[in-house]
């Protein structure tokens, strides 16, 4: 059997380890920390299955590979919500929804009587949106322990140290900048909050010219608000401007959030290459995969399988380096 | 090609580098306009991210670093110091925003930033409005160029008052003149070139353009159309038809 060693315990570790596993591998696993938590960027991450919004930004590649994300997902463990997205914007922003619109496919406007009809508390606060009805969202700290305990029933265990053996997979996100120069940290800032008053049951998105944000729901009333978008690299703190920025974001959504608990305050880096796209890159016994940038629960499923195709019948997926412009 | 304190750059087009879907399309955005100069925000991109730092560099253009996001003459100051460190260059692009809804500059303490600026060597390239006495006052301050506002920053509304431009470019016909935000299309950018002035400084209109390479490339070719209409000397407006064939001597037939 091939002897593989995976590096880190992120989404993206973790989900090619999933995949060797499904075809019948047991690869080995080395995180320092021992489990998945906040030593991983995804750990801070939206959980957004949201390809489709993505468009907005991303190249048409994200939307393709993406699409297959939530099934992935649902098929290993994690529970994925399947409501859909909402697009929304202040009326003085409206402009920013006709953009959004243009840019993104499978989606179906909404009056304020269709927002309101979709979520209830969101009555009378806006007059035009955009429901992206097929996208989902899970929450990522329970999809990464669903994976791990996955892994664990097969027998495969995170340690926590020991030189690593046969080929190696490099998924130690921006951690492994040492050996991918090209990589870069685009920084985060994202907010947790409980507000049991504010009942929302999907992912929002509200569109602002300078800085658009989302509001994932995580169930028990609480709420994940990110992320803000920083080439910035770096300091991994929250700024009291961002977390005004998020929270306003909030309290225009719906102002019962001036109630809410803040739980949590968070910042980390995303690992970026210039494209903004993900990438297997070999050298020699390793192969690098990383560059997850904002879509790593949208794209690792997808990446993870190409991993597998190249590890165990040598094919040249798509995102090779090689293959990239 | 236009002159900014006796530095010369090779195209009138100044572009942003906020806000692009990647930098790898940023990087051919700038291809493609060939633009001259790259404005940096030192808070949102600058800062402490030196692999963004590196990718700017790569553009191998001359960088003008703004004091972006800035509301006060101190945190104006203090920023342009930074981006001396940081960039290398006594260029700054000073911006002092009293209204975070219009980004309207507050052109009373941007005098005053832009005063205690040049003392300190610096060479300010000041986010004005078209007020000719704001203007003059820039240029006693220490300024030798002036930036005026197209319309509010990432508005795209094109160029609000072109009266204010024109009569901007006949009372300083020898300052640099630059119009900077609110152009949304290459046609505000070519008669931005149309009236005299020296460059366009854009962003939003190009990054968040569905196609930006493509928009850069569009801005790049209407500004300089509009440069050479105005180098051509164009025709006045006039109320009567001009007929372009002479009436007199025209056969009258029937």
């Amino acid at each position: 059997m091939t002897d593989i060693t995976i590096l880190g315990s992120g989404v993206m570790g973790l989900c090619i380890a999933t995949e060797l596993v499904a075809r019948g591998l047991a690869p080995r696993i080395i995180d320092p920390a021992g489990k998945p938590g906040a030593q991983a960027c995804s750990w801070r991450a939206g959980g957004m299955l949201a390809p489709y919004c993505e468009a907005e930004s991303a190249e048409p590649v994200v939307v393709r590979l993406g699409l297959g994300a939530a099934d992935w997902w649902q098929a290993h463990g994690a529970e994925v919500t399947r409501r859909g997205t909402l697009v929304l914007a202040p009326s003085r922003d409206r402009a920013e929804l006709d953009r959004f619109a243009r840019l993104t496919q499978s989606h179906r406007p909404l009056d304020a009587e269709a927002i309101a009809a979709l979520e209830p508390e969101l009555q009378g606060r806006f007059a035009r949106g955009l429901f992206f009805e097929t996208e989902a969202h899970l929450n990522p700290r329970a999809a990464l322990l669903a994976l791990r305990d996955r892994l664990a029933e097969a027998g495969i265990t995170i340690e926590t140290e020991g030189a690593p053996t046969g080929l190696i997979v490099d998924a130690r996100g921006l951690a492994a900048r040492d050996a991918l120069p090209d990589l870069r940290g685009v920084r985060g800032e994202m907010l947790v909050i409980r507000c049991p008053e504010v009942q929302i049951s999907r992912t929002v998105r509200l569109l602002h010219p300078r800085i658009p944000l989302y509001i994932v729901p995580r169930g028990d009333g609480i709420y994940m608000i990110g992320a803000t978008m920083l080439e910035t690299g770096g300091k991994y703190r929250v700024t009291a401007r961002s977390a005004v920025e998020m929270l306003s974001a909030a309290y225009t959504l719906h102002p019962g959030f001036a109630e809410a608990e803040i739980m949590e305050l968070g910042a980390d880096a995303r690992p970026a290459f210039p494209d903004n796209l993900p990438r297997l890159r070999r050298r020699g016994n390793t192969l690098f995969a990383n560059g997850l940038y904002r879509h790593g629960y949208l794209l690792a499923p997808a990446v993870a399988r190409m991993a597998a195709d190249h590890l165990l019948d040598g094919q040249t997926p798509e995102f090779m380096d090689e293959n990239h412009p | 090609m236009p002159q900014f304190y006796g530095t010369t750059v090779d195209s009138p087009l100044m572009l942003g580098t906020a806000l692009y879907p990647s930098p790898a399309i940023m990087a051919q955005a700038f291809r493609a306009a060939n633009a001259g100069i790259a404005t940096v925000s030192l808070r949102r991109e600058g800062g402490a991210g030196q692999d963004f730092h590196r990718l700017i560099k790569e553009l191998a253009i001359p960088v003008l670093p703004n004091t972006a996001g800035c509301h006060s003459v101190r945190e104006a100051v203090t920023t342009a110091q930074m981006a001396r460190e940081l960039f290398d260059t006594p260029w700054i692009k000073l911006e002092v925003i009293r209204d975070d809804d219009t980004l309207c500059p507050d052109v009373i303490a941007l005098v005053e930033a832009a005063r205690l600026l040049s003392d300190d060597g610096f060479q300010v390239f000041p986010y004005c409005t078209e007020d000719l006495s704001v203007c003059g006052r820039l240029l006693d301050a220490g300024c030798q160029v002036l930036m005026p506002w197209g319309a509010p920053i990432g508005s795209g509304r094109g160029l609000n008052n072109p009266y204010g431009l024109r009569s901007l470019r006949a009372h300083f016909p020898d300052v640099p003149l630059v119009v900077d935000a609110g152009i949304g299309l290459p046609s505000h950018a070519a008669q931005a070139m149309e009236l005299g002035f020296d460059a366009v400084l854009l962003n939003t209109a190009v990054a968040k353009a569905g196609d930006p390479v493509a928009m850069a490339r569009a801005m790049a070719l209407a500004i300089e159309a509009g440069q050479l209409a105005h180098a051509a000397n164009p025709i006045e407006t006039r109320d009567m038809a001009a007929p372009s064939t002479p009436l007199f001597g025209m056969a009258v037939l029937g």
